[in-house]
């Protein structure tokens, strides 16, 4: 009898693994910054390049970081949110202009529309390091404090907004503006 | 005849020039003093690519892959010891960036997996040894 069994519970015990594994995406790769104080950088404004960006620029206010370039198809896909988002609430999107082309990525909010308060220009990508930046688009959830509660690889999406970054936003907000 | 041999003539400059160019991304960052240039090659040997995950930096020629070993090389001249680096790296990317996970809580299945089944291994084979054995 036990000669069946084991081979079956063998069996099920893989077939299980491989279903878990299915449903995994194997481009996540989760953040170790998630519940850390963002990196503290200095970049050059893309649009001005004699103003500078600092990571301080971002306190206070609950915003999001978002990861963008020209030669980023999905960036593309994903600008008419970030524009309308822009439009629709009060929080603050700081854009971070990776390893672009400028004039490029001067056309690019010209046409499709600037979301961002702002667009820090990081032509080398060494301030992308620092965040952990892998594949754009990326979307950080910064908390008023600095902590960053939350990161999204791939296009934000309406789906994706409702339900991971509204309720992270209500819980880490102190007055009634932030959305 | 002479066409072939200019053709052969350039499609071997051809040839080499791309071998040249396939080294060039590593021979432009490589080390003079080895110790350091050993230091460099352990490092991007054991980071992965996180853009294309099967593949170290060392590998690999994505534009993350570059800008990760220039940052490796910078750091290894200001003088960052190895494992200060290796931190640096898994405090932005975590240890999914390391082709050598660390032994903690999260990872002993993954190092215990191999020594469990060669303990299987080895046990199925004595019982059967001694089933034979007693047979005969």
């Amino acid at each position: 009898m036990i000669k069946y069994i084991i081979p079956l519970i063998i069996f099920f015990t893989l077939v299980g693994f491989f279903i878990r594994g299915l449903s995994l995406n194997p481009s996540y790769v989760p953040s170790p910054l998630i519940g850390k104080n963002i990196p503290n950088y200095e970049l050059q404004d893309l649009e001005n390049l004699e103003n500078t960006i600092r990571s301080s620029d971002m306190l206070g206010n609950v915003s999001l970081l978002n990861v963008w370039a020209t030669w980023c198809i999905e960036c593309r896909n994903e600008h008419p949110f970030l524009v309308e988002l822009s439009e629709t609430t009060n929080i603050p999107i700081y854009g971070l202009n990776w390893k672009d082309n400028r004039s490029d990525a001067l056309d690019w909010l010209q046409t499709l529309g600037d979301p961002y308060v702002s667009s820090a220009y990081d032509l080398t990508g060494e301030i992308a390091i620092d965040w952990g930046v892998y594949a754009a688009p990326e979307t950080f959830l910064i908390g008023s404090d600095g902590i960053i509660l939350y990161k999204h690889i791939a296009a934000l999406t309406p789906e994706v907004w409702t339900k991971e970054f509204v309720p992270r936003i209500l819980n880490d907000c102190r007055n009634e503006f932030c959305l | 005849m002479i066409v072939v041999m200019n053709f052969v003539y350039k499609f071997l400059s051809l040839s080499l020039f791309s071998i040249g160019s396939l080294f060039a991304i590593d021979q432009e960052l490589a080390f003079e003093d080895p110790a350091l240039l050993s230091t460099y090659q352990d490092l991007v040997n054991e980071i992965r690519c996180l853009v294309c995950q099967n593949q170290t930096i060392a590998d690999s020629t994505a534009p993350l892959a570059t800008d990760l070993k220039r940052e490796i090389k910078s750091m290894i001249e200001q003088g960052v010891p190895k494992d200060d680096i290796l931190i640096f790296l898994t405090d932005r990317y975590g240890d999914f960036v390391l082709y050598n996970p660390p032994l903690q809580a999260n990872t002993l299945v993954l190092w215990a997996t191999p020594i469990i089944f060669i303990l299987i291994g080895v046990a199925t084979f004595i019982l059967i040894l001694r089933k034979y054995t007693k047979q005969s």
